[in-house]
Formats: structure tokens, sequence, C-alpha cells
């Protein structure tokens, strides 16, 4: 068996074009210079810095990169950057505002929703926008909802109370405030 | 006041002391490490399953623009491995390729696609040989051997008897021999494997970041495999996103990591794939298991004879111990008279198998279980009722010179008869529905080291500064398992102060102390004593710089929180802050140790061959009821709920304890509803997280855990265990559970609906 040397005189990667990205990242606008084919999560991580958006993955399988886009749950590995120009994007890293962690982030925590922690932000940006449609979900609504983001440490049951004690009329509240 | 700021303690809920990093996403795995300039690495692997590896030419691929370092097998002539006796794997192959995905080559480019160019402009030359997926086909006479010392492709072969076997199955009214299959599993972790290189060629000094739960172990695998001073290396984990044991040994890339790094002079930051991860493997093997149990009319185990082939992959890893501690931990649960254990660990060309949660005991526990449930129904007795007969007395030495020194067994069964409300409504389930009943146990800690240094098993420094703030340095492994709240607790516990004071600095080779890593649950247990000791030696000292302070002996000095006072007295008293003051006077910064070292007479008999695998100071207990369904149309096996009752001796932290718990069942569950690596001629079918069927929240049930305190005579506070017993009882309770369910008895996991609909169809056929 011959693992057969591909033509030599492709050397060095060819440049790839790019242009300009315009979004608002977590409140705030901002314009890069990004690579056409850049993934989204590439762009979080590498460009902006914002490495609270895992990778867990080889692209669709685990949901630990899931971030919001207008409101709405999205696979940043799965994603151009491109794809959202001119969108809100929303991280893990936006969540917390004025210093205080986000109810989520809150009951995540003193619930023990996150144990190594890994799929955390991108369950929480995933539970966020079940919150931001359904306020008060069901605990079966919570499960169908967040079956696309696996976790390997909690079985998933304090997840779901944590996202329970997050959820109800304290959530809408804080949404008006 | 809230959890978050009420002092630390032991036994409360205690949210994990690095939770907020990780629910706000500051927290910094090895991929987020900031490396600017980090060249990539990439690793080139074997397409062929077993070969001789003719010719490498790395030329072309050394000639891109863009790449700075290429190694092979060429570059690393000392061979790796986590046990001493048994290292035959090389970071990168050499003269041989015994598995479809073993790496040949790696390289370190500026860029990813000029790293994945040069991969393809690599020439490999593998002169194939014959390949065995199967434990029996490498086993066959005539096979071609995957390393020329292990006749018959087996590796390590085991043969016990205790007590007359024989004897003991002629006794018996009822024997009964069944064989059993569990297919292979991986941990899955969420995290992909990585590790960041930086070598600084100036002073040869090389720092690795990497996903370990072993940084000790890394570090002196690297140094000797690239030939370096262990001063000269700093190995540091940083947050880790799980392990379940599959980093419980340095691993073929992290090595890879180090030697690019050298040869490039820099850094390199290598990233696996998922797939590569899967194919890094170190899951669970594949096992074939022939039990025979021996019992008396009334319940009672007269005997029991169990055969273990393990289909181990094609290097050794950890597949000595793992073959062991099949046979080993048929001990210790139950009272067993007589006990016979032969077991293979087979290589085969598949990727290695090495350490996973409930390590080599879960798939023998399931099928002793199931066995146990089948004889149950055979002699009309209940399920509790059996394993009730057989429940061991603390304190007892099992026939394999293990020592049980606490025993909360009948406890859990007794929460969990309640809990599912088993009595009044076992024999009331609709039909398809059914409840199952199961028990497991481990050990809290291997007793024996892997490497024999001499040193004690456990070594944890707190650091008190004119700032009256305490640092805790451990060389724990925090893996998401909350190892550094856990010791965080214990110290406040002693010293009886405010979270403000306490800050854990954790697995840093040049900070922190040696660690052994966290592996067969050995951290609470053995961390936990070495916290308690050092903390009660800070806290003598600071006693004593109360009473000098006084004017008073140190022990009439009592503490009440914060505050340090002469008994009976109607002082004010000292504040921690005056205290921390007069302690430093003469000898500035304070430093203190705690140790913890595992009597012999925990270490096994050594009369016995292999006894050490499997000793422990302290066993976890645990019993659980499985409640499910079988769809009468698709097979489809459902779980509906979990109750759980867990003996973790004094639960530290009984929120971190749940959650281990609920782990724990839950992968257990995974395993055998649905998990399985498949291989098609060494192929990765499954090394993927689709294909690998990892149960999504959807199809998770609740699991209601019940905390049993047996209090352990030698446990930190009488703590135990808690991640790993209760994992095998899950499986052996579905098992017990669909039999109920739908009246067949399966004796291969996973459970798929094909394997289950067939046991149906060959029921159904039986009857008609």
């Amino acid at each position: 068996m011959m693992l057969a040397p591909q033509d030599e005189d492709q050397g060095g990667a060819a440049p790839r074009a790019k242009a300009i990205l315009m979004i608002t990242l977590n409140g705030r606008a901002r314009q890069d210079l990004v690579d056409e084919t850049m993934l989204l999560v590439d762009y979080l991580r590498e460009v902006c810095g914002l490495t609270g958006t895992k990778q867990g993955c080889d692209g669709g399988e685990c949901g630990a990169c899931t971030v919001l886009v207008d409101d709405r749950p999205r696979l940043a590995c799965s994603t151009l950057a491109h794809q959202v120009a001119g969108r809100r994007v929303e991280t893990i890293e936006g969540l917390a505002r004025n210093g205080r962690m986000s109810r989520l982030q809150q009951a995540f925590h003193e619930k023990l929703g996150a144990q190594c922690g890994f799929c955390t932000p991108g369950m929480i940006m995933a539970a966020e926008a079940l919150l931001r449609r359904n306020p008060d979900p069901t605990p079966e609504r919570i499960r169908a909802a967040l079956s696309g983001n696996l976790c390997r440490c909690t079985g998933y049951v304090k997840i779901v109370e944590s996202v329970r004690a997050a959820a109800g009329p304290a959530v809408e509240a804080e949404a008006a405030r | 006041m809230s959890t978050l700021t009420r002092p630390p303690r032991i036994g409360r809920p205690t949210p994990l002391v690095d939770g907020v990093e990780k629910v706000t996403g500051r927290a910094k795995y090895t991929a987020d490490l900031p490396a600017p300039g980090a060249l990539v690495g990439r690793i080139l692997r074997s397409p062929v399953p077993h070969g001789i590896l003719r010719r490498i030419d790395t030329t072309a691929a050394e000639r891109l623009p863009g790449v700075v370092a290429v190694v092979t097998g060429a570059d690393c002539a000392v061979p790796f491995g986590v046990l001493p006796i048994a290292r035959n794997e090389y970071p990168l192959a050499r003269d041989k390729v015994r598995y479809r995905g073993e790496p040949v080559a790696a390289v370190a480019a500026v860029d990813e696609e000029t790293a994945a160019q040069a991969l393809a402009l690599i020439a490999v030359e593998i002169e194939p040989l014959p390949a065995y997926f199967e434990s029996a086909k490498a086993r066959a006479p005539g096979a071609t051997l995957l390393h020329e010392n292990k006749p018959g492709n087996v590796e390590r072969e085991v043969h016990n008897e205790f007590g007359d076997v024989a004897a003991g199955l002629a006794a018996a009214d009822l024997v009964r021999k069944r064989k059993f299959t569990f297919a292979e599993v991986n941990h899955a972790h969420l995290e992909l494997n990585a590790t960041l290189a930086e070598y600084d060629p100036e002073r040869g000094w090389l720092t690795l970041h990497s996903t370990t739960q072993v940084p000790y172990y890394v570090h002196l695998t690297v140094a000797q495999c690239l030939g370096m001073d262990t001063a000269c290396v700093r190995v540091v984990k940083p947050f880790l996103g799980g392990g379940f044991g599959a980093r419980t040994e340095a691993l073929g890339f992290e090595i890879i990591a180090a030697l690019l790094a050298r040869k490039a002079g820099g850094t390199v930051r290598l990233q696996l794939s998922r797939e590569e991860t899967f194919l890094t493997h170190r899951g669970r093997p594949q096992a074939d298991i022939t039990l025979e149990i021996g019992m008396t009319r009334d319940g009672r185990i007269t005997a029991c004879a169990a055969e273990c082939t393990q289909r181990g992959g094609a290097y050794a890893g950890y597949g000595i111990i793992t073959i062991l501690y099949a046979g080993a931990l048929l001990h210790g649960l139950y009272h067993l008279p007589t006990v016979k254990y032969d077991g293979w660990r087979v290589y085969t060309n598949l990727p290695p198998c090495g350490a996973m949660r409930g390590h080599g005991t879960v798939d023998m526990r399931a099928a002793f279980e199931a066995l146990l449930d089948e004889m149950a129904t055979e002699l009309g007795l209940d399920p509790f009722a059996v394993r009730r007969a057989n429940l061991l007395t603390a304190p007892t030495t099992t026939l394999m010179g293990q020592k049980v020194m606490s025993y909360g067994l009948g406890d859990c069964l007794d929460r969990v008869e309640t809990a599912s409300g088993w009595r009044e409504r076992r024999d009331r389930m609709p039909p398809g529905r059914g409840l199952g009943l199961a028990c497991s146990h481990f050990v809290s800690g291997t007793s024996t080291p892997k490497h024999w240094t001499g040193e004690p098993h456990a070594v944890l420094n707190l650091k008190l500064d004119f700032d009256g703030g305490i640092t805790i340095l451990t060389g724990a492994s925090d893996i998401g398992q909350g190892s550094s709240t856990i010791v965080t607790q214990v110290v406040g516990e002693v010293l009886g102060c405010d979270w403000s004071r306490l800050r854990v600095v954790s697995t840093d080779s040049a900070l922190t102390p040696k660690d052994n890593g966290s592996y067969s649950s050995r951290v609470t247990f053995m961390v936990g004593n070495a916290a308690i000791q050092a903390a009660e030696s800070l806290k003598a000292i600071l006693v004593a710089a109360a009473a000098r302070r006084l004017e008073a002996r140190p022990e009439e000095i009592e503490c009440l929180g914060e505050s340090f006072r002469v008994a009976h007295s109607q002082d004010l008293g000292l504040s921690f802050s005056d205290v921390v003051k007069e302690a430093l006077i003469d000898t500035g910064t304070i430093t203190v140790k705690g140790t913890f070292t595992c009597p012999k007479e925990y270490q096994g008999d050594k009369a016995i061959r292999g006894s050490a695998i499997g000793a422990s100071m302290g066993f976890s207990y645990a019993a659980q009821v499985v409640e499910c369904s079988v769809d009468p149309v698709t097979a489809r096996v459902t779980v509906h709920k979990v109750w759980v009752a867990a003996d973790v001796g004094r639960a530290l932290n009984p929120l971190a304890v749940e959650g281990q718990i609920h782990g724990a069942v839950w992968m257990g569950m995974g395993q055998a509803l649905s998990e399985e690596t498949r291989w098609d001629e060494g192929r990765g079918l499954a090394t993927n997280l689709v294909d690998y069927r990892v149960p999504t929240m959807a199809e998770s049930p609740d699991i209601e855990v019940h905390i049993v305190e047996s209090l352990d005579p030698n446990g930190p506070f009488g703590a135990k265990e808690a991640s790993e017993g209760p994992l095998a009882g899950c499986i052996g309770a579905l098992m017990n559970a669909v039999h109920h369910a739908a009246g067949v008895r399966a004796h291969a996991v996973p459970l798929t609906p094909e394997r289950v609909a067939d046991l149906i169809e060959a029921k159904e056929r039986t009857a008609s």
C-alpha cells in the first residue's frame, strides 16, 4: 500500500478573497476584514478573541458552538461568518450585563448545570434562545429544545433543573427591565 | 447568605469554585489559550490496519514553503505506555503499523492549509500484513503476531481460583451458565484532544498545556520520549472538557506536539478532530464474558466462575490492569464463598483500548447482575431478596485480600425499593413496561501507585502570606468532577475561614506538588486526606500565634469562624488578619504540606498474584432501579426513570455527588442502549457524534438520587468515591427491566432495537 505524494508545485496556501464583515456582536457594532470562507466559529474565536464559543466536533454534531443570531440559536461551526453580515450575533460572553451574570448563568452555576463546562456556553445560549421564545417551558419542552446540545458529564438532569430555575415570571420581569 | 458566599464547609451543597468561569465563557481550555504565531500541527495516519513500514519520504513536504518541521518514527525511538512493564507504543510508528489511523508522520506549518498540503506530500510505503479485528481471529493458531513477544496475540492471561468452585457448584440447587457480549464504547468527552507545546530553544525548555487527567504522567513520558531532563519540562493542565478515563495516560499526540515544537524551535498547536479523537480511543474494550453461578434455593450464592476476553486493540496501554480488574471486582460487592476467574487480553488491529469510567469492572458486573436476576426469576425469588441474601458485613476481607471497611449496600437497596415503589408497582406494570434492579461498586482510589517511587500517594501545599490569603496548591486534576472545590471545602472546614481567603492553584508542574492524577476515583479520598493534614498543620501554626499574642496556651484557644480567643474568656479575641500578622513574625510567608499514604495492609495480599489491582481503602456501593418500556412495534427501549441510591461515605459536596451519580448512571444507560464504536476492517464507522450514539437530552430520563452515608473510617471525614460505582448497575438494571417489560433476556449489549426485536421474534417463534 502506497500513499503517493501529490503534485509538488501546489506549494503554499493560495491567498483567499477577503471582504469587510459588519455585524453587531454582543451589542456592539464591529467591522473586520474577513476571509469569505471563514466559519463563524473561527471568526469569533480567532478574529474576535471570544473563545467561550467551543468546537467539540467536526461539524454540526454536538451543539457546543451554539450562538444566537437575531435571537435564534445557530451552530457557528456550520455557518460562514459572512452569512451573518448585518445581523445581531450574541455569544456567551455577551450574557452577563453590568457585572451581573444572567439568570441562566447564575442557575447553571448554583445548580451545577455545568460540570466540565465545555458544553456549557452552547447549552446556555440554546437555553437563552428557548427562554426568549418561551419564557416558561416545561421540562419536556426544555429536553426537546436542547436535544441538539450534547453533554457528557451531567446526564442532563441538572441542566434541565438549571433552565427551569431560570424560567418563569422572573424571566419576563428581567426582559422588561 | 447565598451559596456563593457561605463559608466553604463540608456536607453543604456547594457550587464549583471555578463554576463562574465556566458559565461566563471565561474558562480557558487548551484550544482557547492565546499563542500568537503558533505553528499548526497535523498528523498523517496509517491507511492500513497492519503492515511493515517500508519507507517514508518527507522530502517534498519539508521543501514546501511554510512548513517548519516534519517528524516521523525516526525522531523518537523510545516506546511509551502507562505501565512501566508494558511500553510498546511509539508516538509515530516505527517498523510496523498496527491499526488504521496510527500516526506515521506529523508536520508543523504556518497555517492549516499548508499543514494539510504538507501531509499530502509525504510518501509512505507499507507492506500489508494479515489484520485481525476480532479477539478469536487474533488468537487463532498461525495468526501473525502484532507484537513478537506475545504469542497467540495474548497480552496477558489471568487465572485464579479462590476456594473450591467445583464443590461450590455441586452444592448449589441451581446452576446457570450464560455467555454475554458487550460492545466497545468510547468516552466521547466533549472537548477534542489538543496540546499546545512551546519550546524555548535558547534554554532547552519545553512547556506543554494539554488535555490530560494525568499531567504528571505526561511530564514523565514526554521527558523520556524526548530524552529531556524532567527539570526542563513543565506541564500545565488548563480547564479540561471531561475525561472519563480517556486521558489517564500520556497519549501519542501529546508527545508528537512536543517533538514538533522542539524540531521547529517554537510553539506548536496540535488540535485533533473528532474523528482523530475517536481514533486515539482508549475506550472500554469489546468483551466476551462467560459466567456461571451456583445458588441455593433461598438465593445464596455458592460459587462463581467467570471468563472474560477483552479485545484490547493494537497496544498495551492499561490492558493488563483492565483484564485484572474484571476479575478483581467480582469480589467486594456480595459474599462469594468460591470464585474462579480466567481472563485474556488480546491484541487486535484496532485503536488501543484503555481505562474508562468503572475501569474493567463494568461489563462483568452487568453480566453478573443479569444472571443473578435470571436465576432469581427461576427460583421464584424477588430480585431484592436475592441480593439481600448475599450481603457482606463490614469490616471484612474478600477472598482476594480487599478490605471492605464500610458497606452501605443494604441501605441502598432499602432506599431504592421504597423510592421506586417496587413492591406496589412491579406486579402491576402495564404490558411492555418493566422495572429492573442491579447493584454495583467501585474503588476509592487504587492503593498501589503505578510508579513505585516511595513517595506519598498525595501531597498538597497551603501558602499563607501577608495578605491573609491562603493559596491551595494541588496537583489534583479538576476534570469537571469538582476536585478543586472539594479541597477548598476541606481546607475551609478545618480552618473555619471564609471563601474570600481561599484560592486554588492546580496542575502546573512549576507551581504545584506532584499528583498521580485523576483516575480510579482516588482524588477525593487521597488528596482530601492530604488536604485535611495540611489544613490542620496550618491551623496549629495559627493557634500557636494566637496563643502567643493572647498570652495563653494553645490548647486554651478557641476558634469561632475567623475569630480566635481564649476559651470561656470575655475577650473580643483576635481577628484572622491579626493572627496572620502574628504568625508571620520572624518567619514570613508560611507554607505547609499535607500528605497521604495508603498503608500496606490496604495494598492487597502479597501472596495473591494480581491482588494489588482492585485493592482500595474504601469501596463505594450503589443500587438502582430502572423503569423502561419496550415499544411493541419498533422494539425500541425507552428509559423513563432511574432511582439510584449510592453509598458514598460522607457526601462532602452533596451537589457534586448528585451530579457525579447522574453522570455515571446516564453513561451506563448510553452504553446499555445505543453506544458502540463500530469498525469495518479497522475503518471507523462511528467516529463522529452522530453515528456514535450518545443519548440526547430528549431521550434521557429523570434520575432520582438518594445518598447513603456509611462513613468510611479511612475516608476524609468519612468520604468515599461517587462517580464510577453507579455506572455498571444501570446496564444490569436495564437488561433486567427489559426482561420484565418484554420477557426476553438480552445477552448482547447495547440493547438496540434490532437486537431486542430479534429476541422478541425468537421468543414468539418458540411460543408458537
